[in-house]
């Protein structure tokens, strides 16, 4: 009667456990700290190159001389320890990673606290620190006090222009910006069977923004069926079967499009109520929308029209930018007005391709609306898809669909 | 273990974009984050909190993983912190580093002396000791030997 975390972890909550890690990953940002960390251990050794991934993904291509120096520095020393590199442009760490690598039942730790995204995969993923993945790369292995769990029961289906994303900010402000500190979320219920793998990483991608340690989905049917058109041949988790510490319900025929006011995650408001809000930038992408479903659900909407404010929209990857021009949907969405930017994390965390002035606001498919994040002085909304494509038409905040 | 400083009172859920900004990221020159610390909250707190102890509301830490968060009131000279709760990966971060945390829930007024005894697992705050939930083995382990690169070195 064990929770998935401590199936995977195979201990009780509350257990401290020594475990190998299936699979560990940095970015361009946390990299250079792991790779200082590393040598200051001065063991020399990697323990399981073939388990460790470098992903460039947080300012790429580089912006200034200094950056390109640390990612000169982080590529020789990835490519020459036989760590798997993927470099600028192929897209963010959790994407690549959700692309066909991670699977059910391993444990994967992440230089990012977004790695719980991976949960979507029934996967034990949480993010740590450079030491901690220094550490890491030398033994292969790493420390996990193994989390006590929040079942989320969700029934029903989404309607509408209600997104993954509705739900996943609804979630967070019912639990707070801590209210699951150091637990792990399972999303369990029929309603799961309806999400999508691409909707199911948005969910799991946010668990992080209530403290929780990962966010996890049972792999299903829908799980062995992404992961095969990726050629992994997978069988789906043994159902749920156990006692949770704390329940949650939502019935997710009730979820509508919200927004996270900033600077707070869990602070939201339905999206009529913020109608009109004058916006300078809408910008679609990220580890939490930039995927598949997120480009061809914002084509959907502005196609054929024009945009009245400026929109960035940044692909997660290289292969959603591939599918999106394939498909004709990047042409639809170029046509609109859109400015597209390499697949990467774009302005998510204020550092380059999209930075916000003093005063301006920013309607944002990110996660984090953190005061000044995305530039000093700038505000930050967070919404779907849906209602970002909306927005981006009208100028302002707008509820996808016209006002009820 | 026992490390005084006086107290500099922070508000909950101070995220570590506030603690360093993600412009100041792409540099390993730690200096730079300690300069920088709290610059979003206050420009004015990082000349302030060498040799302080930081006192904060709940979910300290919370948001990204960087390191440079840690690294950053490391080296601005920040004795410990203390909060009713931290984010887990800046919790470890901190540990990891050698910056010791304490969790309690503290009225806060600045300038006053601060004692952490994590000995007995204490900490004073003018005339009234609170009892903190001592650190896991690990994580006292880990702290005793400076942080975790020393205590890697240690085990050899």
């Amino acid at each position: 009667m064990a929770t998935l975390s401590e199936r995977i972890l195979g201990a009780p909550a509350g257990e401290y456990v020594d475990r190998p890690v299936d699979r560990a990953y940095v970015h361009d940002g946390t990299g250079v700290l792991t790779l200082e960390a590393w040598r200051a251990l001065g063991s020399g050794t990697i323990a399981c190159p073939g388990r460790d991934y470098v992903l460039f993904d947080h300012i790429v291509p580089a912006n200034t001389s200094t950056t390109a120096d640390l990612q000169h520095e982080l590529r020789g020393f990835a490519i020459g320890a036989g760590m798997h590199f993927s470099d600028i442009g192929t897209g963010i760490c959790h994407q690549l990673m959700g692309e066909g690598i991670a699977l059910p039942g391993e444990i994967i730790v992440g230089a990012d606290s977004h790695t719980c995204t991976l949960g979507a995969f029934g996967a034990f993923a949480t993010g740590v620190g450079a030491t901690d993945m220094a550490v890491i790369w030398a033994s292969g292995s790493t420390w996990f006090q193994v989390p006590r769990t929040i079942g989320i029961f969700l029934s029903g289906r989404l309607r509408g222009y209600a997104e993954a994303k509705d739900l996943a900010l609804t979630y967070v402000s019912r639990l707070g910006m801590d209210g699951a500190s150091y637990r792990a979320l399972e999303f369990i219920g029929e309603g799961v069977a309806h999400l999508s793998m691409d909707s199911r990483m948005t969910l799991c991608n946010l668990a992080v923004e209530t403290g929780a340690k990962t966010g996890l989905c049972y792999a299903d049917a829908v799980t062995v069926e992404y992961l095969e058109s990726f050629g992994k041949i997978v069988e789906p988790q043994a159902p749920p079967a156990c006692r949770y510490e704390q329940e949650l319900d939502i019935d997710l025929e009730e979820i509508v499009p919200v927004i996270a006011v900033p600077p707070r995650v869990d602070t939201i408001s339905p999206v009529s109520s913020l109608s009109g809000t004058p916006l300078d930038q809408v910008f679609v992408g990220t580890c939490t929308n930039g995927r598949n479903e997120d480009l061809l659900r914002f084509a959907s909407i502005v196609r054929g029209k024009k945009v009245r404010v400026r929109t960035i929209v940044a692909p997660a990857s290289r292969k959603v930018l591939e599918d999106a021009a394939r498909t004709g949907i990047l042409a639809e969405i170029l046509s609109a007005g859109c400015t597209v930017v390499p697949p990467g994390c774009g302005p998510c965390l204020g550092a380059h391709m999209g930075v916000i002035g003093k005063g301006e606001v920013c309607l944002s498919t990110a996660n984090r609306n953190f005061r000044n994040r995305m530039g000093v002085g700038g505000e930050i909304y967070l919404s779907s898809v849906s209602t970002a494509a909306a927005s981006a038409l009208a100028g302002e905040i707008a509820l996808p669909g016209g006002e009820e | 273990m026992r490390l005084e400083g006086r107290a500099v009172c922070l508000p909950a859920d101070i995220d570590t974009d506030l603690i360093i900004a993600g412009r100041y990221l792409r540099t390993k020159d730690r200096s730079i984050w300690a300069a920088r610390a709290f610059e979003d909250l206050d420009p004015s707190l990082a000349g302030k909190i060498r040799g302080s102890v930081i006192i904060a509301g709940k979910n300290f830490g919370c948001g990204s993983s960087r390191e440079q968060a840690a690294v950053a009131l490391k080296e601005a000279g920040v004795v410990c912190i203390i909060a009713p709760s931290f984010a887990r990966i800046f919790f470890r971060n901190a540990i990891n580093l050698g910056l010791p945390l304490a969790q309690a829930d503290l009225p806060c007024r600045d300038g006053d002396l601060v004692v952490v005894d994590f000995s007995a697992g204490t900490v004073t705050l003018g005339e009234t000791t609170t009892k903190i939930p001592p650190l896991s083995p690990k994580m006292l382990e880990i702290l005793a030997a400076g942080g975790l690169v020393e205590h890697w070195r240690k085990r050899g």
